[in-house]
């Protein structure tokens, strides 16, 4: 067998051993989803009639139902995001709970193929992105929204979901290699799960003050919501599309040479 | 390249962490199907020396052969050949016993049947098969360590690093693993040990290396060293060698720390290892 087919073989065999974590571990599962929930109920029904009504072409009457739907409309897509976020932010705990448990100097003492153990969290965080998103998706639709694509914009959307989920995945990797400690690796990546209210996701930017509103411009999420948001409501993202798409990748680059060089590099205490 | 009845070889090997010197220049060599015991206090360089054979830290300067292949150029050849079994826990708590055991199968690359019948004959011969469906983070200190030794021997490596293997176990939970070590040793393995406990690399090996400070201060089967210092046991040929008393019976201190060892006298904890 060559090489190549060694290390598909043992990313398999650590994609099984993450799942198994997953599925016995299902508290963690069960927060990363409930988060999301959380936060689309809170801001359709707690802040959505007055913030429906704020947004430009906004219901007349604040406190509507109408405001709320609108305002379901529009942070839609960064729930989505914020979903994806979160289940990347697990991936942060789980190879920090690895590294700090010695199982991984196991591994590094045996010829297994030196990727795998990072690709095997991959995996397992694409599988529960999407499982997540199956929950999230749905549970949007239920309470209302509407979105208007089609069968283009829905794969549009899913694409570069999935594509975020990869570069967060790995970004989350290198920041759990570099933790430490599971306490730590559950901090760091917090700021993921933050920076999405920075952007154009709840408010429209120009609606904030204008050194926050650069800020929020010109951050990673918001060329990817607004591709988000572009795409399920049907329409071209334009160069927010090739914004969007560059960041994913730029981080997903920068982020896989840095999880594998702090995964080479890596000496358990 | 090297002696094919030679596991292990070592020359002036130096290791430090910043300005902390922690192998001095190493040479030692180890016949292949011997028991070869590190013997140190803690902060001696037992866990560096270990963790330099088996490929996970670089050394600074010198060579070191293990299984015919150069660990600084060959990493994967030494990993081909090993198994190690650190002080600390390698399990996966998560998951069952079994389910540790063909997680190691799967990464060996062993066919499906092959290693669902290896499984199983690890399971029974270390006695977990009642357990072997419980998850590992039920299991006990002394069951776990079991597991740990039977997922190093799943590949059936030709040798074996066993790193303080016995440190916190009780007294039979150590018997059964000098009982398991004695096992490995018909099957013509190389067990490279380290120990702070002198009793157990009286028992085990068939040479002894004596490291201290980072040097080792001598080398023998435990009969010449005690005749050369002319002491009745190893204790004796500790304290004639490196004029302090062997170690602490700290279990839960670590030999990682690259710390100078409280070397204190500790002669009466020295007592309740016997």
């Amino acid at each position: 067998m060559t090489t190549l087919t060694y290390a598909a073989l043992d990313s398999a065999t650590m994609l099984g051993r993450n799942l198994k974590h997953i599925l016995r571990y299902p508290s963690l599962t069960l927060m990363l989803i409930g988060q999301p929930v959380l936060f689309l109920l809170l801001f359709v029904y707690v802040f959505g009639g007055t913030m429906g009504a704020g947004l430009p072409g906004g219901a007349a009457e604040v406190g509507g139902a109408e405001g709320r739907a609108d305002y379901l409309d529009y942070i839609a897509p960064a729930i989505l995001v914020m979903t994806v976020a979160s289940v990347a932010l697990s991936t942060a705990i789980y190879i920090a709970k690895d590294a700090t448990e010695g199982i991984i100097d196991r591994f590094r003492t045996m010829s297994v193929a030196k990727a795998s153990v990072l690709t095997g969290h991959v995996l397992a965080a694409l599988l529960q992105t999407s499982f997540a998103l199956a929950v999230v998706v749905p549970f949007a639709l239920l309470l209302g929204y509407r979105p208007d694509a089609g069968v283009v914009g829905w794969l549009g959307a899913v694409g570069l979901l999935l594509l975020l989920a990869l570069a967060l995945t790995w970004l989350c990797l290198a920041l759990g290699l570099a933790a430490g400690s599971v306490e730590t690796a559950s901090n760091t990546p917090m700021f993921l799960v933050l920076l999405p209210f920075l952007s154009s996701g709840f408010v429209p930017t120009d609606s904030m003050p204008s050194g926050l509103a650069w800020v929020a411009e010109n951050q990673p999420f918001t060329p990817v919501i607004d591709t988000l948001r572009a795409c399920l409501a049907g329409s071209s993202p334009g160069a927010d599309g090739w914004w969007a798409v560059g960041w994913c990748l730029l981080i997903a680059a920068l982020s896989y040479a840095w999880a594998r060089r702090l995964f080479v590099a890596a000496r358990a205490g | 390249m090297s002696n094919p009845t030679t596991a292990i070889e070592v020359a002036g090997l130096t290791k430090s962490y910043a300005d902390n010197a922690v192998l001095r220049g190493i040479d030692l060599t180890v016949p292949a199907g011997t028991v070869y015991a590190l013997l140190g206090p803690n902060g001696a360089g037992k866990t560096t020396m270990v963790r330099i054979l088996s490929t996970l830290v670089r050394a600074d300067a010198g060579t070191a052969t293990v299984g015919g292949f150069d660990v600084r150029r060959e990493p994967d050849g030494v990993r081909r050949t090993i198994g190690v079994t650190g002080q600390f826990s390698a399990i996966d708590e998560l998951l069952t016993g079994r389910e540790n055991l063909k997680l190691m199968a799967d990464l060996a690359h062993l066919r499906r049947d092959e290693g669902r019948a290896r499984v199983d004959e690890l399971l029974s011969s270390f006695d977990l098969v009642a357990a072997a469906d419980r998850r590992a983070a039920t299991y006990s200190g002394g069951m776990k360590r079991r597991l740990d030794l039977a997922m190093t021997l799943v590949s059936r490596p030709r040798l074996i690093f066993l790193d303080e293997p016995t440190a916190g176990l009780d007294p039979r939970s150590r018997r059964d693993l000098w009982q398991i070590v004695r096992q490995l040793l018909e099957d013509s393995v190389t067990v490279f040990l380290t120990t702070q406990y002198l009793e157990e690399a009286d028992h085990l090996a068939h040479r002894v290396g004596l490291l201290d400070g980072g040097r080792l201060v001598a080398e023998g089967t435990p009969a010449e060293l005690k005749a050369q210092a002319g002491g009745e046991t190893l204790d004796d040929v500790f304290l004639a060698l490196t004029g302090h008393a062997a170690t602490s019976l700290d279990d839960d201190s670590d030999d990682d720390s690259d710390d100078e060892s409280d070397d204190s006298d500790d002669s009466d904890e020295l007592e309740e290892i016997r």
